[in-house]
């Protein structure tokens, strides 16, 4: 049967938002295909998950196995590779997340399936598929075709769809029965970690001042926490401020870092990166300064300044001086 | 212990104007800037600090024209010991898949314990090329990789996941992994560090030689068979503050006020 399969996400028995997001793709080009829309669940005990997906989609496959417990490439791979061959869905959709960019590129060389990862939307036209995704951090966009093929592959961006939620489907559960466990490389899930060191909340934070890579220098950040004192604001940061510790690790706002919501955002010297974006695109107002009237922060911003946040910061931060 | 490491370089482009050329299948390249792509510097250094630390042997390999060269010898002034250039002729239009079968082509000969490559490049930014190797060479992986420690045969690493959130795993050796940005900090190599190595010869090697066919690589091999770039809008949402500095910075100043800023 033609389908579309979503490979659910969970972590530590929480099913992840990137699942509704697909499922919302892939009912829709379901619909469009005349298709059937199949959840694949691994995982050990996943009652919970299992009845959340049956809400939408058509058939739910679950796996069930200690080994599957917690994302593992080897077991992961070696489950759906059967899965895949055996089934010959369409289209498989998998997260752009750290499981998925994980997991992806291995099954469509087991596979054979052509992969697009990273997909922003995703066309399924008879027998092509049309991919759109962001190339040269984010200033372009790729209009991409796969060549024919029985089952394509695609990573989906996290935040490019919305919440499938409840479509009240109510989907039957099959149970594939675990595999012989071959091809295995010795990998093993040992723990996770979270980081525990915290200096300030930039979560709970209502003004937010976020420095990149813009700055230039470490030396240049003593005037944005000027200015950020001038407005009552906690000082936060991109990946690549963190990453060369010109501020600390937990001041970092974005996908790997906090997700925040402020009253105001100010994003100087910040490209604007969707895996940024994903951690600061609800915030009430943004407003952002980059000497680049072409940076993708541009579009999610509320308000925006063309021009060098070294000449702008010290003039702005004197009008709340003199107020 | 020996460590191979896979580079590319890429053009600069957050500080660009960047232009797409007529036929709309790539950027034009003429007036950028290009440098090593940011996660494989990480991947360097990573690989030279395992080896202060253990002892051996770190060889890099690009695959590229020959302005690429630059990116193997900043590499070698890292400290790396030997470096190795594949011809990129043939591989032109190459998918992620293409590019690592080039790769793997030289790889195998290698006797490594550490395979690094950059999570992703930030021209493409596929995030395929490092695993899809792994693959090929049928070895253990782990992708964003934030931190290695070393035991006997075998390496505790750690990925990063979402949310400030990360994960332990085992992996036996020989292993690859993909290098996220943060895991050290790239030493800087100042241009008399790269006079010194300039005498290291770079072995360059090619499609050919490595026996890979038109249909395994290039457009041929190529999962895509059509890519357009475009432009896209942006900007569109937000209102832009115009005028001289100081009625811009009256106008923002406004605003944070009227949203809650101090006053
Ligand atoms: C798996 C993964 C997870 C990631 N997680 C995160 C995350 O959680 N958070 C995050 O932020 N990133 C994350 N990233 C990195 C992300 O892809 C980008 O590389 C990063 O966000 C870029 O940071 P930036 O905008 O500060 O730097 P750049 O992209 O280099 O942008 C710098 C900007 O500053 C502008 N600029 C330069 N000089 C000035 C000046 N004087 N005045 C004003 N503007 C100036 C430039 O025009 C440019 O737009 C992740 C990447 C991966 C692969």
């Amino acid at each position: 049967m033609e389908n579309i399969f979503v490979i659910a996400e969970h972590r530590q028995g929480e099913i992840r938002d990137i699942t509704f997001e697909m499922l919302n793709l892939g009912n829709s080009l379901a619909k469009e295909n005349d298709m059937t829309v199949t959840s694949v669940l691994l995982g050990k005990d996943t009652g919970d998950i299992q009845e959340k997906l049956q809400k939408a989609s058509d058939r739910v496959l679950v796996m069930d196995a200690p080994e599957l417990a917690d994302y593992n490439a080897d077991y992961y791979l070696a489950a759906l590779e059967g899965i895949i061959k055996e089934k010959t869905p369409r289209l498989v959709l998998i997260g752009h997340t750290s499981a998925g960019m994980d997991l992806a590129p291995p099954l469509s060389v087991r596979t054979g399936a052509p992969l697009a990862t990273d997909c922003m939307d995703v066309r399924l036209t008879g027998d092509t598929l049309e991919a759109t995704r962001q190339v040269f951090g984010g200033k372009i966009n790729a209009e991409l075709s796969l060549k024919p093929s029985a089952t394509y592959m695609v990573t989906v961006r996290p935040g490019c769809f919305p919440d499938a939620g409840d479509l009240g489907k109510s989907a039957e559960t099959d149970t594939i029965p675990v595999p012989e466990w071959t091809n295995l490389r010795g990998r093993h899930f040992l723990e996770y970690l979270t980081s525990e060191t915290e200096d300030v909340d930039i979560a709970a934070a209502d003004i937010l001042v976020s420095v990149g890579r813009g700055i230039g220098k470490p030396e240049n950040i003593p005037m944005v926490e000027e200015f950020a004192t001038a407005i009552g604001a906690t000082v936060s940061c991109s990946r690549p401020v963190a990453d060369k510790e010109w501020l600390p690790k937990s001041r970092q706002v974005g996908v790997s870092g906090k997700t925040v919501k402020p009253k105001i955002y100010i994003a100087l010297g910040i490209s604007g990166a969707f895996q940024h974006q994903a951690g600061m695109k609800n915030a009430d107002t943004i407003i952002a300064v980059n000497t680049d009237a072409a940076a993708p922060i541009f579009s999610v911003a509320h308000y925006g300044i063309v021009g060098d946040l070294l000449q702008v910061i010290p003039v702005l931060t004197e009008k709340f001086k003199n107020a | 212990m020996n460590i191979v490491v896979c580079v590319k370089q890429v053009p600069e482009v957050s500080d660009a104007d960047l232009e797409i050329n007529r036929k709309g299948s790539d950027i034009d390249r003429e007036d950028l800037e290009f440098e090593i792509n940011e996660w494989d510097n990480y991947a360097v250094e990573e690989a030279v600090r395992l080896k202060e630390a253990h002892g051996g042997h770190v060889t890099v390999i690009t695959l590229g024209d020959e302005d690429c060269e630059d990116v193997l010898r900043q590499s070698l002034a890292m400290g790396a010991d030997e470096a190795i250039l594949i011809d990129e002729d043939g591989f032109e239009m190459s998918d992620a898949a293409g590019i690592a079968k080039g790769l793997h082509g030289v790889v195998k000969d290698l006797s490594f314990d550490i395979l690094l490559t950059g999570v992703q490049s930030s021209d493409n930014s596929w995030g395929q090329v490092g695993l899809i190797l792994a693959e090929l060479l049928g070895l253990p992986y782990a992708s964003l990789v934030v931190g290695i420690e070393m035991g006997d045969g075998k390496a505790t690493v750690f990925r990063e996941l979402e949310s400030d959130t990360q994960e332990k795993v085992e992996l036996p050796l020989p292993a690859a992994m993909t290098v996220q940005t943060g895991i050290n900090t790239p030493r800087y190599v100042s241009i008399l560090g790269i006079k010194k190595v300039r005498k290291i010869k770079i072995k360059e090697t090619d499609a050919d030689e490595l026996n890979l066919s038109e249909d395994e690589i290039g457009a041929e091999g190529s999962c895509v068979t059509s890519r357009k770039l475009v432009i896209p809008s942006i900007g569109g949402a937000a209102e832009m503050l115009t005028g001289s500095l100081d009625d811009i910075c009256n106008k923002a100043a406004q605003i944070i006020q009227d949203k809650g800023g101090l006053v």
